[in-house]
């Protein structure tokens, strides 16, 4: 058996559906047509009034979820794209972010949040949100960049008691495969290296894993050993990881598809400069995608992002120092 | 209605003796007959109310203990918002009220959200929400994505529009075009009513026939009320700019002053009997204030720093 990234994440809705009744799907076109992605495929014949099509309404979606959740239910909200939560973030964070923190009463809800770019998708299409939603207290901000992770911490997420942005990378939606599902290893708010090394250290999380695990193949032939650490979650961070393999290696090198002003990267670049200041023997740095919206043609949008040749000078770069 | 106005007088004078209230007031003068005929209709422990800021007359009709009001102006530990919320952003949402986030027109979609878990889970049986918005409110998209929303899903809820002709300081004319608010119901495909704003009997009948249509499967019911806020938008404003001409008309009706003549006309109460209630909430509102008075303020050392109900995700907490 061989599974996609995007199949993944339907069999884990398939799996919150059957195990617990109060779990339901809510999204634009999620119902009988399975979804923008098909990543509900079936869900609604398999499971009569449980999987719903919704208006074209991100706010009152996440408010209907808040609700719910509310009154004891676990929803599951599509985003057709990461980019239009936008419309529903106020009540992302001054709803579902405030509501345990405000009244006691928790808010387990989980967004999915089809994310960040592949070609020719452009500006509205394209985007990652994770640093946006990080920054606001009482969200947990999960970024799986493997099929198992796909499957697991989309179970965990609908688990936690907790509002979840759950930030699924389009990009590896269809060619990223897996035999099977393994089981069920780390938690949420663990990082995972996924690739150990010895000369400098690689923080990273979703698609970006997999260039800079490219980026580290490249950079072997050259006789370095690049340490590639797998964030899995961006909040919880896991700093006690990202430190550990920092004073292994010396050298560190945030990753990130976001837009470069301030978020997760910058996170990372600060926690280990405060913490590890001394465990460092080259200045921290980090990798974004450029400053400008994203762009619709391919030439222009893999020069947006980094990828393995950008992500490969930057570490050279930090090996030189 | 006659308690909720003597509650916020206190509040007012509080708020201007200083000190003991945190952050600002704000009333519903001249709103309670309007937000207290809601109230009345609801069933506290099956009902679900997401209130808004002019609905001290609702909540207490609703049930809401008047130890919630003050306890959270006063910001004590011991209320349920724990001085991590103040004022009017107060609820207990487990027993169906709802604490408003003050951004306006957000509630609708989330009354309607408990609506749906309930028929989900098929414990919706007659029960109803209901939630509140001023005429200002109604124009943002929360509030029509909202409306729009409860009506795809025909679930049993009542909102209630206040149109006191002014959102702080602008007036309908810079609000909306329409001729009347209630137009609008029938753009969302729901069932709309209109009620004297002023005038209790009136806001009694609608808000009744209103729920009564809810409960039996009408779907999302509108209804809409006008009258004037007789006080500023907030205990900081004198409302300057409401014009002499709106504050001498009938919208200026004191709503308390034309319940107590109806109920002295239909020889229900007399100015005695009024009276009388009067002082009873007088003992009971300087009670609550004695006792939330007395407890503990919130403490930044005993203070659990958490925004996640899951403990161990939270990020410098090592347990
Ligand atoms: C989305 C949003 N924008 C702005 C505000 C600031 N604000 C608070 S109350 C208010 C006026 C509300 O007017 P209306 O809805 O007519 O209610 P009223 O105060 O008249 O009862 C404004 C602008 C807010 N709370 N929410
Ligand atoms: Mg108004």
């Amino acid at each position: 058996m061989s599974l996609t990234y995007l199949e993944a994440i339907r069999e884990a809705q398939y799996e919150a559906l059957r195990q617990n009744p109060d779990v339901f799907l809510y999204g634009q076109d999620i119902g009988a047509f399975g979804g923008a992605f098909k990543a509900t495929k079936g869900l609604a014949r398999e499971f009569p009034g449980r999987v719903f099509d919704s208006p074209i309404s991100e706010d009152a979606m996440v408010g209907l979820a808040v609700g719910a959740a509310i009154e004891g239910a676990r929803p599951i909200l599509e985003m057709q794209f990461a980019d239009f939560s936008s419309v529903g973030f106020n009540q992302i964070v001054n709803q579902a972010g405030t509501q345990y923190w405000r009244t006691d009463v928790p808010c387990p809800i989980t967004i999915r949040l089809p994310s960040g770019g592949t070609p020719g998708s452009g500006p509205f299409h394209s985007q990652s949100m994770e640093s946006i939603y990080a920054h606001y207290p009482g969200l947990v901000i999960v970024t799986p960049a493997t099929v198992e992770d796909a499957y697991w911490m989309l179970l965990d997420s609908v688990e936690l008691n907790d509002p979840v942005m759950f930030c699924e990378h389009k990009f590896l939606y269809y060619h990223l495969k897996a035999d099977s599902l393994g089981e069920r290893s780390l938690p949420i708010g663990k990082a995972r290296i996924a690739r150990p090394g010895r000369h400098a250290t690689v923080v990273t999380y979703s698609a970006m894993l997999h260039e800079a695990l490219k980026s580290a193949e490249e950079l072997q032939l050259d006789g370095y050993q690049i340490e590639v650490v797998d964030l899995r979650s961006v909040k919880p961070m896991d700093t006690d990881t990202i430190l550990a393999s920092v004073a292994r290696t010396g050298r560190l090198l945030a990753v990130g598809e976001s837009f470069p002003w301030g978020g997760v990267t910058a996170e990372i670049v600060a926690r280990v400069s405060t913490e590890a200041f001394h465990l460092l023997d080259a200045p921290p740095m980090r990798l974004n995608s450029k400053d400008t919206p994203i762009p619709y043609h391919p030439n222009l949008w893999k020069s947006h992002r980094p990828t393995v040749t950008t992500i490969s000078d930057a570490v050279r770069r930090l090996l030189r120092y | 209605m006659q308690l909720s106005r003597q509650v916020e007088e206190k509040l007012g004078s509080l708020y201007r003796s200083g000190g003991r209230i945190v952050g600002g007031v704000y009333l519903g003068k001249g709103q309670e007959a309007f937000s207290a005929a809601l109230g009345v209709q609801l069933v506290e422990g099956k009902d679900v109310y997401g209130p808004l800021i002019r609905d001290q007359a609702g909540r207490i009709a609703f049930g809401e203990p008047l130890l919630d009001c003050f306890r959270t102006y006063l910001g004590t530990a011991t209320g349920p918002m724990r001085g991590r919320d103040g004022n009017i952003h107060r609820g207990r949402p487990k027993e169906g009220m709802l604490a408003m986030i003050s951004h306006l027109g957000a509630l609708v979609s989330v009354v309607t959200g408990v609506l749906f878990a309930r028929r989900l889970r098929g414990s919706l049986g007659d029960t109803v929400g209901a939630t509140s918005i001023g005429d200002g409110g109604t124009s943002t998209g929360a509030f029509h994505e909202g409306m729009n929303l409860a009506a795809v899903e025909k679930l049993p809820l009542i909102v209630s529009v206040a149109n006191n002709q002014f959102a702080y300081s602008t007036p309908n004319s810079r609000q909306f075009a329409c001729e009347d608010l209630l137009s609008r119901a029938e753009g969302y495909g729901v069932q709309g009513w209109s009620v004297t704003g002023t005038d209790l009997a009136s806001c009694l009948k609608g808000f009744r026939a209103a729920v009564a249509a809810a409960r039996s499967g009408g779907g999302p019911q509108m209804v809409v009320g006008r009258m004037l806020r007789l006080g500023g938008h907030g205990e900081h404003d004198d409302a300057s700019y409401v014009p002499e001409e709106a504050r001498f008309s009938h919208l200026g009706q004191d709503c308390l002053m034309v319940a107590e003549k109806t109920l002295a006309a239909r020889g229900l109460a007399s100015a005695e009997v009024v009276r009388g209630w009067e002082q009873e909430g007088r003992k009971l509102i300087d009670a609550a204030i004695a006792q939330a008075g007395r407890e503990p303020l919130p403490d930044p050392y005993r203070e659990r720093w958490d925004a996640l109900s899951t403990s161990h995700l939270v990020e410098g907490r090592s347990e």
